[in-house]
C-alpha cells in the first residue's frame, strides 16, 4: 500500500462548503408546506400530571395540532435500553427508559408533556402559553445519598427504590492486599462533568410521503442507522421505506448519540398522520434539559501502597447520577470504573457503584464518557500518597506504570463493549518522559521559587490516563471507482466536525492512487449505507475507517486484476498511481481507473459468475475489542492568590493513538478536548437547587471557554501501533478532554501550596468563589 | 391579535431585496429563511455565542439581538458575501483552511464575519488582540488555537498586499 | 426562543417617542440597542406590547462637550465612546470598564442609555455613573427633570423612571485637576458581567494629600453601592498601604452582597475589599504619574 497521504497534513475536502456557508445542517432543510413544532415541557422536576388542556392552543390561528401522551395510542411507549447492562455476576440492573410524552408523571424539569404543531415556531410557541396544565408537585430527588436513603420520594414507584443499578467488580483480592500495605490512603471525591452544549443544538426534520410510502428524516444524530432500524420498527414500516440522513452536523460530543429521543419519535408520527414535513429546532434553552447531560459521582475511594509508592490495591465505591431514565445503560460508570486503573499496573481492585435515579435530565456519555471521573480518583491518590510517601508525583506515576513488555494487559474486569478489560499495546513511559521534557518539569521548582519572590504564584500538575477507543460490534462501507474515475465512499456512520470527508478519503486514496480530493466521502445517509453502528467512544477512525481500508483493497485487486486480464501480464508488473493502472517501466501503457470501471461495468456481454459489476467493494470491520490509547498532560499555571483567577501559561499533551492517519486532524481533535476540558475543569458547572431547578440555564451563565480561557497548547506524540487493527490506529476523539479536572487540581494545589495548609482538591469543577471557600480556614 | 407587519427594504452582500415581514422576526430568522442565505446559523439566540454574527453597515451584530424590520435601508453581510465573483475565497477563508481552523463549522461563519471586519481595522494585530476579538464568538470543536493561528496568518497575508 | 408579538414603530423624533410612551406607558419599551432587551424577549421575560424603536433619532446620540459639563445622548453606542480618544481620556473610568463590557459585537450596537435604563446590578456603568456624580436628564412628552445617579438606580433592573419618561441625556463633570481613576472588575470570563466592580477615584491636594475619594461598586447590591464614606479616612492625608487597607475593611463591613451562581456572597465580600484595595493603590500611582 502506497502512502502518498496517510501520516500527512492534509487539509479537508469538507471546508469550502462550510467556510462559503453552503453545507447543509438541519435548520436548512426547507420542505413545502413544512409545519414547525414546539413542546411544552415540565417546569417542575416531580410532579403528578393532573390534567392536561389544549383546547385553548387549538383554537390559535396557525396553530395545526397539539397532541399529548393520550393521542399517541399504542405508539406511546417507552423507548428501547441501547445498551443493556454487561455481563457481569451479581449485576442490579432496572430498566426505566424515557417517554415519547410524559404520561401521569414528570421526572425531571423539561420533560415534554404536549407537542404543538403549527405554522411557524413563533406561532407554536406562542401557543404554549395557551395550554393549561395541572400538576401536583411531588417531592423531588436531587441528592444521590438522600435519593437512597429510606423514605426517599421515588422517581419510579415500581422500582421500590432509587436505584438504577448496583455493580461490583473485582480483579485479585483487595482486603489482603490492604492488610500488607504499608499505607493506605481514603478520601472522598466529588467529581461532576457538565454538557456538551455544541453550537448546534439538536433538530428533527420529519417527511413521510404518503404516495411514495417513504419516510425522510433529517437528525442531527450521530446513529443515523439505528435510528432508522429503531424508528421504522415503531412507526411499522420496513427499514428500507425509511430514510434517515444525519446531514452536517454542528458539534456532538456524545448527547446526540442518545437516541430515541422523544422529539425523534415524535416528528415522524406527526409526520405521518398529518402527512406533512414537520420540522423541530432545539433552542438553546431547551438543550439545557432536553438533551442529555453527564454530571456527578461521589467515590469513597483508597489505595494500598508500599512504603516505596508501588501501588498493592484499590477499593472505590461510588454513587453515579443516572438522572430520572436509564436508557444508556451503565457505560457512563463502567468507563468510570474501568479508567480509573489507568496505565497502571493495579493487581488488585475492588470497584463497587450505585447508578441512582434522579429527577434530573438523563445521563449518557459525553466526551469522556465517565472516564474522566476514575481518571480524578486515581490521579488525585496518587498526588496525596506522593506526598505522604514524599516521593516525587512523576516518580510515583513511573514506577506504577504497566511496563511495555507486559502487553496485552489484561486488567479482567468487564469494559463497555462487553469484554474484559485489556489494553492492546502500549509503551507509557516515553510518554511520561516527554511530557516532562516538553513543560520543564526539571527545571520548575526553581522557576517556582523565583516567581514566588515576584509575588506570583504559579503551580505545576501532571496527570496520566489511558483512553479506551475503537470498540466493535463493526462499521461498513463501500467504497467505489466511478466512470470518471473519482471514487466515492459511503459509511453508516454519521460526521459531526471529526473530518471523515478527508480521513476515509484519504485511506482510499493511498489504496487506489487517486488525489485525496477525488474521493467524494457521503456518511450518515441510511439509503446510501444501510449497516453500522454510529460515531461515539472515539471509533470513527478507527473502526469505519478500517472498513474503508479493507473495502479500499479488495478494489484495488478487482483493479488490477481487471487491468492485468487487459495488458495480458502479471499483477506484480503493474502500479496505481495518479488515477491510472500502469505497467511499471513502461508509462505509456496505462488504462485510467475510471475507464476500468467502465469496463468493469459492460452494457454488451456478461459479468462472470462469481464476480460483481464495477469497480466496487462493500466491507466490514468488527474489531474483537477495543485498543487503548494513552497519554499525558501537564501544565504551569499562575494563580492570583487573593482572587483565585486562574491563568494557564503552558499546557503540554502527549498522547500515543498508534499509526496517525492525519496529524493536523488529530491536533484538532486534542485542542478541542482539551478545550472542554479546561470547561469542565474551572467554568462549566450546571448548578440545581434542591427542586431540580437549573440556576444557570443560559449560555450567559454556562460558561462555555472562549478564546481567552483556553490556552496555545503544545502537541507530542508516540506510536505503538494497535495489533487489532491492520492499520495500527487507535481513536483520539476524546483524549483531550480526560485528565484536566486532576490536572488543575494539581496544579492550583502546588501554586497556592495548599498541601502544606492543610487543603486538598477533592472535587471538580472548582472556581475562584469555591478555592476562596476551601481555603479560608486553612493554616497560613 | 393579527401579527403587525412592515414592508422592508435593504441591502444584503450588495444586492436588494424589499420584503414583507412581522415585526417580530429576528433578523437572524429573516436572513436564513426568508432570504434563504442559510449560512448564518443560529446557536442560542441570546446574544452570547456569536454563531449569528453578521456585518449591520459595516460592522459585526449579533442578526438574534435584532429584528428584521430595523434593517430597513440599512446594509447587512453575511459569509455568502465573503468569496470572490468566482469564488475565490477571502484570504481569512483561506487560511482557515491552511490552519484547519474549522471542523463542525457551525460557529465559522460567525468568526468570519467577526475576523474579517476585525481585520480590516486591524492590520498588524498581536495574538493577544485576535484572541480579544474572537471571545465573542464561542466555538466548541477546536480550542480556537488554529482558529487564532489562521487570523494571524491572513493579517500577514492581506499586509503583503 | 422567539419574542411574543408585539407592535413596532420607529419613532421619527423625541417628541413622537415620548408621545408613544405616553400614550402606552409600561406597555410601551424603548428599542436602542437591544442587547439587553432583545435577550429577555427572546426569552420571554419581557413582554411589551408596543416596542418604540429610537435608533433613527439622531439628536439622541453622540457626545457634546461644553465648558459646564460633557452631555451624552443616551443612544450613543458604546463602541462609538470608545473610540472617541479625548472622551476616554477624559473620563478614564468608562474608558477602562469598556473593554469589559461583553464582546464586540454587543458594543456596535449597545447603548449607554439603554445600560443605564436597565440597571443591571452587575453592571459596570452605573456604578461608574455614581462614582462620576453623573446627573442624568428624563423627559416626558410634558415634562423634564434632573436626577443625581444615586436616586435613578433604585433597585435591580429598577430605575426611576416613570412609565412615561426616557432617559435622554447623561451629563458628566470632568474629574478635578490631578485626579486618578482606576476600574477594576472580577467576572469569570472577560465581558461577563461583574462578580464585583470597583469605580475609584482619588484627587490630591498639593502636599499630596487626598482631598476628595470617590469609590462605587457594582455585583454587590441591588443597585450600585456608593462607599465613598468608607474611604473619608483617606482625606487629609497622603495615602498609605495601611490606610487604603482599613478602607478595604470597611468596605467589607459596609456592604451586603448577594451572592450568584458564580459565587458566594462570602467571596463578593472578600473581592470587594481585594480590589479596593487594587484600585485605590492604582488610583493614587496613577495621579503620581500625571495620568
Amino acid at each position: 500500500m502506497s502512502t502518498r497521504t496517510f501520516g500527512e497534513p492534509i487539509k479537508r475536502n469538507e471546508d469550502r462548503r462550510l467556510l462559503t456557508g453552503q453545507a447543509l445542517f438541519i435548520d436548512d432543510v426547507e420542505l413545502p408546506g413544512m409545519l414547525h413544532v414546539a413542546f411544552l415541557r415540565s417546569q417542575v422536576a416531580h410532579a403528578k400530571i393532573i390534567s392536561i388542556d389544549v383546547s385553548s392552543a387549538l383554537r390559535r390561528p396557525g396553530v395545526i395540532a397539539a397532541y399529548v401522551a393520550g393521542d399517541l395510542g399504542d405508539y406511546w411507549q417507552p423507548g428501547p435500553l441501547l445498551v443493556p447492562p454487561p455481563p457481569i455476576a451479581g449485576i442490579v440492573f432496572h430498566q426505566r427508559t424515557q417517554v415519547p410524552l410524559a404520561k401521569d408523571k414528570v421526572r425531571h424539569v423539561g420533560e415534554p408533556l404536549v407537542i404543538v404543531i403549527a405554522e411557524s415556531r413563533y406561532i407554536a410557541e406562542d401557543a404554549l402559553d395557551d395550554i393549561d396544565v395541572e400538576l401536583q408537585p411531588l417531592p423531588v430527588v436531587v441528592d444521590l445519598e438522600k435519593g437512597l436513603a429510606a423514605g426517599s420520594a421515588l422517581v419510579h414507584d415500581d422500582v421500590g427504590s432509587n436505584v438504577s443499578a448496583h455493580v461490583r467488580q473485582t480483579k485479585g483480592n483487595y482486603a489482603p492486599a490492604a492488610a500488607r500495605a504499608d499505607h493506605i490512603i481514603k478520601r472522598r471525591f466529588l467529581y461532576e462533568h457538565g454538557i456538551s452544549s455544541p453550537i448546534e443544538t439538536r433538530g428533527v426534520v420529519a417527511q413521510w410521503d404518503r404516495r411514495a410510502n417513504q419516510m425522510t428524516i433529517w437528525d442531527t444524530t450521530q446513529a443515523p442507522v439505528f435510528v432508522r432500524n429503531g424508528l421504522a420498527g415503531m412507526l411499522g414500516l420496513n427499514e428500507r421505506q425509511v430514510r434517515v440522513i444525519a446531514p452536517f452536523v454542528g458539534g456532538g460530543f456524545g448527547p446526540k448519540i442518545m437516541m430515541f429521543y422523544p422529539e425523534e419519535v415524535l416528528l415522524p408520527w406527526v409526520s405521518m398522520k398529518l402527512n406533512r414535513p414537520i420540522k423541530w429546532i432545539e433552542d438553546r434553552l431547551e438543550h439545557f434539559f432536553a438533551t442529555t447531560h453527564e454530571r456527578g459521582q461521589i467515590h469513597d475511594a483508597e489505595i494500598a501502597l508500599t512504603k516505596d509508592g508501588r501501588i498493592l490495591g484499590i477499593k472505590d465505591v461510588f454513587l453515579h447520577d443516572g438522572g430520572a431514565y436509564d436508557p444508556y445503560g451503565l457505560t457512563v460508570p463502567i468507563n468510570s470504573q474501568c479508567t480509573l486503573l489507568g496505565p497502571y499496573v493495579v493487581p488488585n481492585y475492588d470497584s463497587t457503584f450505585t447508578q441512582v435515579f434522579t429527577n434530573l435530565p438523563i445521563v449518557t456519555p459525553y466526551r469522556g464518557a465517565g472516564r474522566q471521573h476514575g481518571v480524578f480518583v486515581m490521579e488525585r491518590l496518587l498526588d496525596f500518597a506522593a506526598r505522604e510517601l514524599n516521593i516525587d508525583p512523576a516518580e510515583i506515576r513511573r514506577k506504577n506504570l504497566i511496563p511495555p513488555e507486559a502487553f496485552p494487559y489484561k486488567n479482567e474486569i468487564i469494559y463497555q463493549d462487553f469484554q474484559p478489560l485489556e489494553y492492546d499495546s502500549g509503551n507509557y513511559e516515553p510518554v511520561l518522559d516527554m511530557a516532562l521534557e516538553a513543560i520543564g518539569y526539571k527545571a520548575f521548582k526553581d522557576e517556582q521559587v523565583a516567581a514566588r519572590l515576584q509575588g506570583r504564584h504559579i503551580g505545576i500538575g501532571l496527570a496520566c490516563y489511558v483512553e479506551g477507543t475503537g470498540i466493535g460490534p463493526y462499521e461498513g462501507a463501500k467504497v467505489q471507482v466511478q466512470s470518471n474515475g473519482k471514487v466515492s465512499v459511503a459509511t453508516g456512520i454519521g460526521t459531526q466536525g471529526q473530518g471523515h470527508f478527508t480521513v476515509f478519503a484519504q485511506i482510499a486514496a493511498d489504496q487506489l492512487g487517486v488525489a485525496v480530493t477525488d474521493v467524494d466521502v457521503v456518511t450518515g445517509d441510511t439509503d446510501q449505507f444501510y449497516w453500522g453502528a454510529g460515531t461515539f467512544a472515539s471509533r470513527g477512525a478507527v473502526v469505519a475507517g478500517n472498513a474503508v481500508n479493507e473495502a479500499s483493497k479488495v478494489v484495488r485487486k478487482k483493479a488490477l486484476k481487471l487491468a492485468s486480464d487487459l495488458f495480458e501480464c502479471a499483477e506484480e508488473d503493474l502500479v496505481i498511481e495518479d488515477g491510472k493502472v500502469a505497467i511499471v517501466g513502461v508509462p505509456g501503457k496505462f488504462v485510467k481507473l475510471g475507464d476500468l470501471a467502465r469496463q468493469a461495468n459492460p452494457m454488451r456481454g456478461a459479468v462472470e459468475p462469481g464476480t460483481e459489476p464495477g469497480l466496487e467493494s462493500t466491507q466490514y470491520f468488527g474489531p474483537k475489542m477495543g485498543a487503548t490509547a494513552n497519554g499525558v498532560h501537564a501544565t504551569i499555571i499562575e494563580m492570583d492568590p487573593r482572587t483565585f483567577e486562574l491563568k494557564i501559561l503552558k499546557y503540554v499533551v502527549v498522547h500515543d493513538c498508534g499509526t496517525v492517519i492525519n496529524p493536523m486532524i488529530l491536533a484538532g481533535q486534542i485542542h478541542g478536548g482539551v478545550a472542554q476540558g479546561i470547561g469542565n475543569a474551572f467554568y462549566e458547572k450546571l448548578v440545581f437547587d434542591d427542586q431540580g431547578q437549573l440556576l444557570n440555564a443560559s449560555l450567559a451563565d454556562y460558561l462555555l471557554p472562549t478564546a481567552l480561557e483556553v490556552p496555545r497548547m503544545e502537541l507530542g506524540h508516540t506510536v505503538t501501533a494497535s495489533p487489532l487493527n491492520p492499520m495500527g490506529i487507535k481513536g483520539a476523539g476524546e483524549a483531550g478532554a480526560i485528565p484536566a479536572g486532576p490536572l488543575f487540581a494539581q496544579a492550583i494545589e502546588d501554586a497556592l501550596d495548599l498541601k502544606g495548609r492543610g487543603v486538598e482538591l477533592l472535587e471538580i469543577p472548582l472556581s475562584p468563589s469555591r478555592l476562596f471557600e476551601l481555603t479560608r480556614h486553612a493554616q497560613r | 391579535m393579527d401579527g403587525d407587519f412592515h414592508d422592508i427594504a435593504l441591502s444584503v452582500n450588495g444586492k436588494q431585496y424589499q420584503r414583507r415581514v412581522e415585526s417580530r422576526l429576528l433578523l437572524s430568522d429573516f436572513i436564513r429563511h426568508d432570504l434563504a442565505l442559510a449560512g448564518t446559523h443560529v446557536g442560542c439566540e441570546h446574544g452570547v455565542c456569536g454563531a449569528c454574527t453578521v456585518l449591520f453597515d459595516g460592522q459585526p451584530v449579533r442578526s438574534c439581538l435584532m429584528l428584521a424590520v430595523q434593517a430597513q435601508n440599512h446594509e447587512i453581510s453575511t459569509v455568502e458575501g465573503l468569496t470572490g465573483k468566482d469564488g475565490e475565497y477571502h484570504p481569512l477563508q483561506q487560511a482557515m483552511h491552511d490552519h484547519h481552523g474549522l471542523q463542525c463549522g457551525y460557529c465559522t461563519p460567525g468568526i468570519l464575519m467577526t475576523m474579517t471586519a476585525f481585520l480590516d481595522e486591524n492590520a498588524a494585530p498581536t495574538e493577544d488582540d485576535v484572541r480579544e476579538a474572537l471571545s465573542g464568538n464561542l466555538c466548541r470543536c477546536t480550542g480556537y488555537q488554529n482558529i487564532v493561528d489562521a487570523v494571524m496568518t491572513a493579517a500577514t497575508r492581506m499586509r503583503g498586499r | 426562543m422567539k419574542p411574543a408579538p408585539f407592535k413596532y414603530v420607529v419613532a421619527a423624533s423625541l417628541e413622537h417617542a415620548l408621545s408613544l410612551k405616553a400614550e402606552h406607558g409600561d406597555d410601551a419599551k424603548f428599542l436602542a440597542g437591544g442587547q439587553s432587551l432583545m435577550p429577555a424577549m427572546n426569552f420571554r421575560l419581557a413582554q411589551p406590547a408596543i416596542l418604540i424603536d429610537i435608533n433613527e433619532i439622531g439628536d439622541l446620540a453622540g457626545i457634546r462637550r461644553s465648558p459646564a459639563a460633557t452631555r451624552i445622548g443616551p443612544v450613543t453606542r458604546y463602541r462609538a465612546l470608545q473610540r472617541d480618544a479625548a472622551f476616554v481620556r477624559d473620563f478614564a473610568l468608562i474608558g477602562e470598564a469598556l473593554p469589559h463590557i461583553a464582546h464586540p459585537q454587543i458594543r456596535n450596537r449597545g447603548t449607554i442609555g439603554g445600560n443605564l435604563s436597565h440597571a443591571d446590578p452587575a453592571s459596570e456603568l452605573p456604578a461608574i455613573a455614581v462614582a462620576l456624580g453623573a446627573r442624568l436628564h428624563l423627559r416626558t412628552a410634558r415634562q423634564e427633570r434632573w436626577i443625581e445617579a444615586p436616586d435613578f438606580f433604585v433597585g435591580a433592573l429598577t430605575t426611576a423612571l416613570q412609565p412615561d419618561e426616557m432617559l435622554v441625556g447623561i451629563e458628566l463633570l470632568l474629574p478635578k485637576p490631578r485626579t486618578g481613576c482606576c476600574f477594576l472588575e472580577i467576572a469569570r470570563r472577560r465581558g461577563d458581567f461583574a462578580i464585583v466592580g470597583v469605580a475609584a477615584m482619588m484627587t490630591l491636594g498639593e502636599r499630596d494629600e487626598c482631598t476628595d475619594i470617590r469609590l462605587a461598586f457594582c455585583g454587590v447590591g441591588e443597585t450600585p453601592i456608593d462607599a465613598s464614606s468608607a474611604a473619608d479616612v483617606l482625606v487629609g492625608d497622603a495615602p498609605t498601604e495601611a490606610s487604603i487597607r482599613d478602607v478595604a475593611s470597611s468596605v467589607q463591613g459596609m456592604i451586603d452582597p448577594g451572592g450568584s451562581v458564580h459565587a458566594t456572597a462570602d467571596y463578593q465580600r472578600h473581592i470587594a475589599g481585594v480590589l479596593t484595595e487594587r484600585a485605590l493603590r492604582t488610583a493614587h500611582q496613577r495621579v503620581r504619574d500625571g495620568r
